[in-house]
């Protein structure tokens, strides 16, 4: 009995020594696997005779890219071709992100309403699509706008644009110097937004007169681009696209490849978003509102003050990895000859053969837009968490 | 209480009897009551109808009255101006059961069933405890592999690079469940764990996972991988791809998890401690069935989204559903019919994923009236 007492307090049963052990195993392991698997990749890469290190990234990649932001033919590095990749993963991930906020807002708001013709649609639509794999959403619309109209008997949905097999165009402003300083008006219009909001909320603290900031707000937003649009003398000139041949040439284009991915990511998104908003607006305790009601308030100000700060707390984290989700979706380009990120990347890992560096690549930037999306996202949530006072 | 003859006290003191007025025609009071209950109301409804009557019947006739249900000559199908189910039927066996060979079919149905009512029994309640899902597991998958690989009782031994179609979706999905779950606990329990180093691991490991697509781990498990074995070692490419999605879908359910635990009050750890049980004793026994309980409608919903993530091998060419789909319509004859054939697709996941979703609310709705299970 006294010996096994001995040995129970020894250093081997006390719980730090055990921890500190444990931790130095697991480490130790870990180096040693990783240290394991970078000798076997040196063995093999050297034995297949593939080049190892990023000078590839600075050598001609020989092949071309049917849509770019920026320019670039098969002269240029591969290096350029996954910025090219980058930028096209960019440009469809935000307009994905805008639509399916949209839809997403509009059939969530729609699922709740009392209204059941709508409601009952907005649950077919969200039930449907989210059941279904986003794999299956996006080669279905590759499907479906291959099968459209060819260019000659295109769909015309408003004057000047066109649906058709070639994907869609539709007019589009001619550039000019003016609409940067629209741009910079514009600009000004937010900030005065900000400011009047927070002059309102401050006078309202003060005095408790609550100003109504909507119609205002929108002036203020509106009218400084507007008077400088007007004063550069109102320069609009529509570039609309015409028929030429088999194409279409002129105005705002969308390849076919962009749409069908585009639709396929917005729908399957939109269906998880519209469940968010639904949740998030149920959860506001009916209570809330009828208080707010029973003080008198009317009922845009209950919108804006007791609902939507609730609901927007349930909503906006499971609403970001949402837009994760979209973003990381988008490199299902892969599957019908979008030229986003990975595809790029998968190209140049076929070409190259350097696998190892080509997708250590595709991961970082997918690594990186996931951070800044979330850092963002922290920023609003910290802003617009519960105030303790 | 809903005996309307029962005098109900209001305010006052005063009783009131009288039931409440009752609307002749039910329906006009539902229509009144659901669709046009303020002008604003009217509205909505109209334009709903508006677009109904813009798009459904255009979509009836094609999907329904112009549709080709039954053929097998493909010319009349072109002939006809709807939809072409009859590729449905005629395509059916390599869409769901990919480039197996064609006589042994029979084995895939039997493993599908056994594999159907192995999730049956494991979504009721009252199988729920190790001692049976275990078992049940393990025989569930031990039979199917070995009924779809053969190679004994004179059963013809097929490769798994044969392997397609519907059971190989069931198997990516399963492979990644058995292979990911408990790999989630141990992230989960890791990232909760007090030792600095082994919780930095886990968090590196599920954070920096959960950023990337899946389509870069499959790429990992299928051009990567193969240069971190020393020469001459191989994995089968099925199962590299199956431990890869596994690994995905770990790092997002180890996160429900983590919620669950945290869900767990700190008076149940101290107890099980008081009772002089170790860490394993207690997780397995006192922690993990209550804090899965918990977090039950998020697990199923990332089931759910492992389910339909299986669909992501299309991308590295294995043959899934939808992956023998597409190449079975590349035949130029049915080429122009590829929407119904993925419609009906589309359909297969949908009832899985409808039925597992719906799932999902019962147990939510039984945690919420705190049934026990």
């Amino acid at each position: 009995m006294e010996t096994k007492n001995k040995t129970d307090e020894s250093i081997f049963y006390s719980n730090a020594f055990r921890s500190v052990a444990y931790q130095a195993v697991l480490f130790g392991l870990l180096t040693l696997l990783g240290w394991y698997l970078y000798s076997n990749v040196n063995e093999n890469l050297a034995r297949q005779g593939i080049a190892t290190g990023w000078n590839f990234l600075t050598t001609s990649s020989g092949f071309d890219i049917g849509e770019s932001v920026i320019r670039y033919d098969a002269g240029d590095t591969y290096g350029r071709a996954l910025l090219v990749g980058f930028l096209n993963t960019l440009r469809v991930a935000v307009l994905g992100i805008v639509l399916a906020t949209f839809l997403g807002v509009f059939m969530g708001v729609a699922r709740v309403s009392s209204n059941w013709l709508l409601s009952t649609i907005a649950s077919w639509y969200v039930e449907i699509c989210r059941n279904v794999p986003v794999v299956l959403h996006v080669i279905f619309w590759g499907t479906v706008i291959h099968l459209l109209p060819a260019p000659k008997q295109a769909i015309i949905p408003f004057e000047g644009a066109f649906i058709m097999n070639r994907g869609v165009v539709m007019p589009f402003p001619v550039a000019n110097d003016a609409y940067v300083w629209v741009g910079v008006a514009l600009l000004v219009g937010i900030i005065g937004v900000v400011v009047l909001n927070k002059w309102a909320q401050r006078k309202r603290e003060r005095t408790g007169e609550y100003i109504p900031t909507l119609w205002k707000g929108l002036g203020v937003l509106i009218a400084p681009p507007l008077l400088v649009w007007l004063a550069f003398g109102a320069p609009l000139v529509w570039d609309v696209p015409s028929l030429q041949g088999f194409n279409f040439k002129g105005g705002l284009q969308f390849s076919p490849e962009l749409i069908a991915l585009l639709v396929g990511i917005t729908f399957y998104t939109g269906a998880f978003i519209a469940e968010i908003v639904r949740s998030g607006i149920q959860s506001v305790a009916s209570g809330q509102i009828e208080a707010a009601r029973a003080l008198g308030l009317r009922p845009g100000f209950i919108m804006r003050y007791v609902t939507m700060p609730q609901a927007l707390r349930v909503i906006v984290p499971p609403t970001t990895s949402q837009y994760l989700s979209l973003t990381k979706n988008s490199s299902l380009g892969v599957l019908i000859g979008y030229p986003d990120l990975v595809n790029i990347g998968n190209t140049t890992l076929n070409q190259t053969g350097q696998s190892v560096e080509a997708i250590a690549v595709m991961m970082m930037v997918y690594l990186s837009i996931s951070i800044v999306i979330s850092i963002c996202m922290n920023i609003y949530n910290r802003v617009a968490a519960i105030k303790e006072r | 209480m809903n005996d309307q003859a029962t005098p109900e006290v209001v305010a006052g003191g005063s009783k009131r009897t009288a039931p409440p007025p009752i609307e002749r025609i039910p329906v006009l009071r539902w229509v009144r009551e659901n669709l046009v209950s303020t002008p604003f109301n009217a509205a909505v409804t109209a334009i709903c109808l508006i677009g109904l009557i813009y798009f459904l019947p255009g979509f009836i006739e094609w999907a329904l009255f112009d549709a080709v249900f039954v053929t097998s000559d493909h010319k009349v199908c072109r002939a006809a101006e709807g939809a072409c189910w009859a590729v449905v039927g005629e395509k059916h066996r390599p869409m769901f059961f990919g480039v197996y060979p064609y006589e042994e079919h029979w084995r895939l149905i039997i493993a599908v069933l056994i594999y159907i009512s192995a999730i049956v029994i494991t979504m009721m309640p009252k199988f729920w405890s190790y001692r049976i899902l275990v078992p049940a597991w393990i025989f569930t998958l031990v039979s199917t592999l070995t009924l779809m690989w053969g190679g004994f009782l004179g059963l013809a031994e097929v490769d798994t690079s044969q392997w397609g179609g519907l059971p190989l979706t069931m198997i990516l999905f399963s492979g990644t469940l058995v292979i990911g779950f408990p790999l989630a606990i141990l992230l989960a329990l890791g990232r909760q764990s007090n030792m600095p180093a082994v919780k930095a691991v886990c968090v590196v490991f599920i954070e920096s996972l959960r950023g990337v697509p899946l389509i870069t781990i499959l790429f990992v498990a299928v051009n990567v991988f193969p240069l971190f074995l020393p020469q001459g070692l191989e994995f089968d490419k099925l199962l590299r791809v199956v431990v890869g999605m596994a690994i995905f879908f770990a790092c997002y359910e180890a996160e429900v998890i983590r919620g669950g635990l945290q869900a767990i009050s700190k008076g149940q750890y101290e107890a099980a401690e008081a009772l002089g049980l170790g860490y394993w004793h207690i997780m397995i026994r006192i922690i993990l069935p209550q804090a899965l309980r918990i977090c039950l409608p998020g697990i199923v919903n990332h089931i759910i989204a492992a389910f339909k993530n299986t669909s992501f091998v299309l991308i590295i060419g294995l043959f899934d559903i939808l992956t023998a789909t597409t190449a079975v319509m590349q035949d130029p004859e049915w080429r122009r019919f590829t929407l119904e054939a993925y419609l009906c697709v589309g359909l297969v996941y949908f009832m899985f994923c409808y039925a597992l979703s719906k799932y999902s609310q019962l147990v939510e709705r039984w945690l919420s009236e705190g049934k026990r299970f």
